[in-house]
């Protein structure tokens, strides 16, 4: 590890102090001080931002706010997330272990970073997103867990989270902080497809922090779940996963939520998928059919291509246990 | 020189099976002792008990020490930069920023390491015991990926961490053989185990698949797979003077302590290598680079040093079980008796290891078959030297061949455990010696009716939801080993007895059964015997290796006790109730001597030692040359079953019931045995469903060298396990036991691989069974 | 602030690279807190914080600063055994003994969180509020340990024996 200077934030305005001078944010420390020992990342210095905001409330809209330093475990166990968003508790209860959901952040969990082995691999391995320019070799080497959808040339690395998927099923907001001041993201802007530059993850600016992230009011949420398909029973990141909400009214599809883990380079909206099933009938074909209709685009790699099928199959299977269709 | 090598291997291996006809001719008398061990008729003491973990208290209180857990004065720490090609040079090694970073007080490379002779190969000689016999950091040569180039020493691990990383090698690359189509396109060669080839034929075998009435004839595929003992590996190591002190990690301390001093140029009494507690081994904890770099080091800096691989550093330096590729044909008469066994194919092997993967071992003794073709070829790689790695050629071995015949036995519509039976063997099928014990079809039929095999149904015919369901079973099997080097010291005192010996206990419960076993043979209570063991100054050259400690340990302690028994009847004298007697004729019974048939002959050790006015009584012996594993054939047995739940949306598979029914002969103590049991049947899992290391067949490194991409069963994948077994004894073994350490593994894959036929109607033949075979 | 560790203080380590792991074993010679793969992937190195499992791999120390940490030393009452301790032996809840006291303090922080009405990734009922620890409830929610010994049977009828209910035993019988 690279030696840095630590310090601890004990309010927004000092954390954004200390990032102007250079500081990176650090949270649980679950995936940056793995990242720093790995020396895949090498900051100067970092500004400890777990004693900000550690609360969720209602918001007067009727949704939950919920502040960046809340860990993944008191998240999960809120009983307003239990009761409505379950999909939210289900995601987080389906990733790490509870070891690690205990020190995990919410902000930090936004910010994670690929599983991609090749990025890992400092010494041995090409990675145009650790190494701009360096080429991948991911592509042509070992890529079960890596992306179908949305990829580039230079990067076809997935972002490993299974929160964000919810989130982004949720329609949740990110609010963000900066020395010039604050805005308002929707979950799935924050996060970019990686193009000619996969470098770059997200579109916050240096130095901006998240401070919270807000789900807003939605009768659907409460009906909604979360399935995870992964290589082992438990404590293994996704190979395909599915955040799904959906609201049938007389056999037929008022409105639906659909997000996609373990497709691409962010949690996948899958709005295509959506848009083919409102108004549609509730119905295994029409579950099918919606998505075919967002796997369309999907490009397999040497080792992945089964993620295709395999993410139909779990749309679908998602999609009729929610509504109650027999499969 | 490997021409020479073989030859050498060859006219070895024809001395020795001459050596071993010879000792099947001879009489019964051939094993430990003469005649069977005493203590398998004793029912009434310790040993069959199911006892708690001596070492129980000291771990779940978290005060047994580990390797990296003895602080040594002054003591530095290492951490070590790897290579990233397969083969070729080193050009430059920049080591500027790390010799001046923050406490750094010593860089080590090629350039400046002590002169060192390679590693005396495992198994070259009778200590001999490195991974690999390559150079340790004497020259620019590079001959793996993953290779260590340099070694920092700092005060702390972060700093010597931090300089590792500022260390800026560049290499020139030579062509390197990583892909294994371009190794087999190269040549491969034969394939030797022990000094023997991994070739065997008898008769037409080719001729008599293609003549049968019944025949199945398929490839099998198993990945790479690495031990993954949660201990990192670790030294710490001090030199005094020329005398070389070593705090290790290992299953074989005599054997490291041998060679280490051969690689130092030493004599083996200057290296002491201590290790009380290891967290587990499987195989992989032996003397690897690593030891070896911490006493160069150490030696360099003038200081102890401690070194703990990091978990990527033990997948660079420290083999794992290679690939294989397999042939399994099967050909039978109409009821299914076996008229060709055909099991060959080929692995991946380093130029510098001796361990080609034996996956025909299984075959030479489980069937009878009228004709049999065994073949194990080599292809060989620039890579990490491949290892033992529990049960190695057993444990990927009956995969193929118990898939097979599964196979077989579907094609036929016969039962699998029915075709199996009909197969027994009544003599060994290569050797034609006789079995030592062999209860097979016990196993088997006591296994079905726990495990309810009556009630399995057809092939995708169960279904609960989205869950198919289905059952499946395979032979387990593992031989009998008792390697020679055994030795045991027996010091006996008017309250109690120490027993010590150079053998292991990396959580196989050694020191429980055999305090166990040593309090019946001396007529002790378990608390007046202590088992000392794990450092290389004790008598004996045991290796914690297949599964021989028991047995090794046991004929050892027998022959001990034998020379004590010798020594008290002389000290007792004639004014002893036990006058006159020979060693024959007594036992350790009530804290001293009894004749056999008359317990009131019977006189106290301290009654003997007080007369004799000693305070002690020490006594060591070797037990004879294992000739009862040439004898006889010895091996032990398991039926094991499985039942699987596939999920038909997405390929999940699960293991929902296991139950392994074992003939292992006696077993010591049923707790710690089941627990050995269940731990290889949990390995076996692993292996049958998630287990791949990932080797880049394009740069020949090793891609997943971390914890969170190599899978291993988590408490979710593991379901309750059932195990139980025959408890007859081995009249050719010591205590009538045979080891359990590894038979757990074996047979366990292709249990699982024939319940998921079962369930689906799908047969996958290519490890691990991961969903995307199954969608 | 210091670190409070198994009741005593402890000062803050001065390079802020140093895990609270390292702290544990390097520095206070409390090695009962194993290093399994310093990559936050075993389990090995779990710690309670402030009555919370963690692993102590991923956290630096200087971020626990005035928190209040128990490790397997400090795990029983005076010199005896914690009632877990006493039924990984019974059970035989263990082999080589290194993933032990991650497995043991993992256990007993499990406990808390059933207790506290903690769902699992394999809880029926969200909103419930209270769990039946039953055996696939502990497989679950133990797997962040890993075992490689194989003694998950073990370990999981250590902790049913000292934390199941008298329901979660009926459930399984049932099952």
């Amino acid at each position: 590890m690279t030696p840095f200077s630590f310090n601890r934030a004990t309010d927004r305005d000092q954390a954004l102090t200390l990032a102007t001078r250079g500081a990176r944010f650090l949270g649980g420390g679950t995936n940056l001080v793995d990242l720093m020992r790995e020396t895949v990342e090498r900051p100067a210095a970092l500004a400890d931002v777990t004693g900000l905001s550690r609360e969720i409330s209602e918001t007067p809209d009727g949704g939950l706010m919920i502040g960046a330093a809340v860990t993944n475990s008191a998240l999960a166990a809120h009983a307003a997330v239990r009761t409505r968003y379950p999909v939210l508790s289900r995601a987080i209860l389906a990733g790490a272990s509870a070891q690690i959901r205990n020190m995990a952040t919410v902000g930090g969990n936004l910010l994670q970073r690929t599983r991609c082995t090749h990025f890992y691999d400092v010494e041995g391995s090409r990675c145009n997103k650790r190494q701009p320019g360096q080429g991948c070799d991911a592509r042509g080497g070992f890529n079960r867990i890596h992306a179908i959808l949305g990829a580039s040339d230079a990067c076809v690395a997935t972002h490993p989270s299974d929160m964000c998927v919810a989130l982004a099923a949720l329609d949740a907001l990110v609010h963000l902080a900066s020395a010039s001041g604050t805005r308002t993201l929707s979950l799935t802007e924050l996060h970019r497809l990686p193009g000619d530059q996969p470098q770059i993850d997200t579109v916050l600016e240096p130095g901006e922090l998240i401070t919270a992230v807000e789900l807003p009011a939605s009768a659907l949420a409460a009906h909604s779940t979360y399935r995870k398909v992964r290589d082992r029973a438990s404590y293994a990141f996704s190979l395909i996963s599915v955040a799904a909400a959906i609201e049938v009214e007389d056999g037929r599809i008022e409105d639906v939520r659909l997000a996609l883990g373990g497709v691409a380079h962010k949690p996948w909206r899958a709005t295509r998928a959506e848009e083919s099933l409102r108004g549609q009938p509730a119905s295994l074909d029409t579950f099918r059919a919606a998505a075919e209709a967002e796997l369309a685009a999907a490009v397999p790699l040497s080792e992945n291509g089964f993620k295709i099928e395999l993410a139909k199959r779990t749309i679908t299977a998602v999609l009729a246990e929610l509504a109650g269709v027999d499969a | 020189m490997k021409a020479v090598e073989d030859a050498k291997q060859a006219v070895q291996g024809a001395a020795s099976a001459v050596m071993a006809k010879a000792v099947q001719m001879a009489p019964d008398s051939w094993m430990p002792g003469g005649k069977p061990d005493p203590l398998i008729r004793a029912q009434h003491g310790h040993v069959g008990r199911p006892i708690s973990r001596v070492d129980g208290p000291v771990k779940v209180q978290g005060a047994a020490p580990y390797a990296a857990e003895f602080p040594l004065d002054g003591m530095l720490y290492a951490a070590l930069v790897f290579s990233t090609i397969a083969k070729g040079k080193i050009t430059a090694l920049d080591t500027d920023a790390a010799e001046a970073a923050t406490g750094v007080k010593l860089v080590m490379t090629y350039r400046n390491a002590p002169r060192m002779k390679p590693m005396p190969l495992f198994m070259t000689s009778e200590k001999a015991c490195g991974g690999n016999d390559l150079p340790v950091m004497q020259d620019a040569q590079v001959y793996w990926n993953g290779e260590p180039v340099a070694l920092v020493l700092a005060d702390t691990q972060e700093q010597a961490d931090h300089a590792a990383s500022l260390i800026h090698v560049a290499f020139e690359e030579e062509h390197a053989i990583t892909a294994l189509a371009e190794a087999k396109a190269k040549g491969v060669e034969p394939g030797q185990f022990m000094g023997q080839p991994l070739k065997f034929e008898n008769g037409a075998a080719e001729q008599a698949l293609a003549d049968a009435a019944h025949k199945v004839d398929q490839r099998y595929t198993t990945p790479r797979h690495s031990h993954n003992a949660i201990e990192l590996h670790a030294v710490a190591v001090a030199w005094e003077g020329d005398r070389l002190r070593v705090h290790d990690a290992t299953q074989m301390v005599a054997h490291s302590a041998w060679s280490l001093g051969h690689v130092f140029g030493i004599a083996e009494d200057q290296v002491h290598v201590t290790s009380p507690f290891v967290g587990g081994g499987f195989g992989g904890k032996g003397l690897w680079q690593h030891q070896v770099l911490a006493a160069a080091a150490a030696k360099l800096a003038g200081r102890p040093v401690r070194l703990m691989l990091s978990r990527e550093g033990v997948y660079r330096i420290v083999g794992g079980r290679t690939i294989t590729e397999q042939r399994v044909a099967l050909g039978a008469d109409a009821e299914g008796r076996f008229d060709a066994l055909i099991h060959t194919g080929t692995t991946a092997m380093s130029h510098h290891n001796v361990l080609p993967e034996p996956f025909i071992l299984p075959a030479r003794s489980a069937y009878a078959t009228k004709t049999m073709k065994l073949d194990v070829e080599v292809a060989y790689l620039d890579m990490v030297a491949n290892t033992f790695m529990r049960a190695p050629g057993e444990a990927v071995g009956t995969f193929a061949l118990e898939s097979a015949i599964d196979e077989l036995a579907h094609d036929m519509g016969v039962d699998p455990i029915e075709l199996r039976l009909r197969n027994e063997p009544d003599k060994d099928p290569t050797t034609g010696a006789p079995f030592s014990s062999r209860e097979v079809e016990k196993a088997f039929r006591d296994g079905a009716e726990r495990f309810g095999w009556a009630n399995r149904q057809a092939p995708g015919t169960r279904r609960e939801g989205e869950w198919l369901i289905g059952t499946g079973v395979a032979t387990a099997t593992y031989p009998y080993y008792r390697m020679p080097g055994g030795a045991a010291r027996i010091t006996l005192t008017p309250n109690g007895a120490a027993i010590d010996i150079a053998a292991h206990d990396m959580g196989m419960g050694t020191a429980t059964a055999q305090t166990q076993v040593a309090a019946d043979r001396l007529g002790l209570d378990m608390a007046q015997v202590t088992f000392n063991y794990g450092d290389s100054t004790l008598p004996g050259v045991v290796m914690a290796g297949g599964s021989q400690q028991t047995a090794a340990i046991g004929a050892s302690v027998m022959a001990a006790h034998r020379a004590l028994v010798t020594e008290l009847l002389k000290l007792a004298g004639n004014d002893s109730p036990l006058a006159g007697l020979d060693a024959d004729e007594v036992v350790g019974v009530n804290g001293g001597l009894a004749k056999i048939d008359d317990a009131s002959a019977h006189e106290s050790y301290a009654s003997i030692l007080a007369r004799a006015q000693r305070n002690e009584l020490v006594v060591e012996a070797e037990p004879p040359s294992p000739l009862e594993t040439t004898h006889w054939s010895m091996h032990s047995h398991g039926a094991m079953f499985c039942e699987v739940r596939v999920n038909a949306v997405t390929g999940e598979l699960r293991v929902s019931r296991f139950l392994g029914s074992f003939d292992c002969g006696r077993i010591l103590n049923p707790k710690t045995a089941a627990s050995q049991f269940r731990g290889g049947i949990i390995m076996g899992l692993g292996l049958a469903l998630m287990e791949e290391t990932q080797y880049d067949e394009r740069s020949g490194r090793i891609m997943n060298p971390s914890l969170a991409e190599y899978h291993v069963p988590v408490h979710m994948d593991v379901p309750e396990i059932e195990v139980m077994w025959t408890d007859i004894p081995d009249p050719h073994a010591p205590m009538g036991a045979r080891g359990v350490g590894e038979i757990g593994i074996t047979g366990v894959a292709a249990a699982v691989a024939n319940a998921v036929f079962n369930a689906t109607g799908k047969r996958v033949r290519d490890l691990p069974i991961t969903l995307d075979k199954l969608l | 602030m210091p670190i409070t560790i198994n009741g005593s203080p402890v000062p803050i380590p001065s390079d802020p690279r140093v895990s609270l792991l390292d702290l544990l074993r390097e520095e206070l010679h409390l090695s009962g807190t194993k290093k399994g793969c310093n990559q936050g992937a075993c389990g090995a190195c779990t710690v309670l914080v402030d009555g919370e499992r963690i692993v102590s791999c991923l956290a630096l120390a200087v971020q626990y600063d005035g928190r209040k940490v128990t490790t397997i030393e400090g795990l029983a009452d005076g010199n005896g055994l914690h009632p877990l301790q006493a039924a990984f032996i019974e059970h035989d809840g263990f082999q080589c003994g290194y993933c032990t006291p991650g497995q043991i303090c993992s256990a007993v922080a499990m406990a808390g969180e059933i207790a506290r009405g903690m769902p699992s990734h394999v809880t029926g009922e969200l909103d419930s509020g209270t769990i039946t620890l039953t055996r696939d409830e502990v497989r679950e929610r133990m797997s962040g340990n890993l075992c490689r010994c194989g003694a998950h049977n073990g370990i999981v009828d250590a902790i049913l024996e000292v934390y199941g209910t008298a329901d979660a035993r009926v459930l399984e019988a049932a099952e």
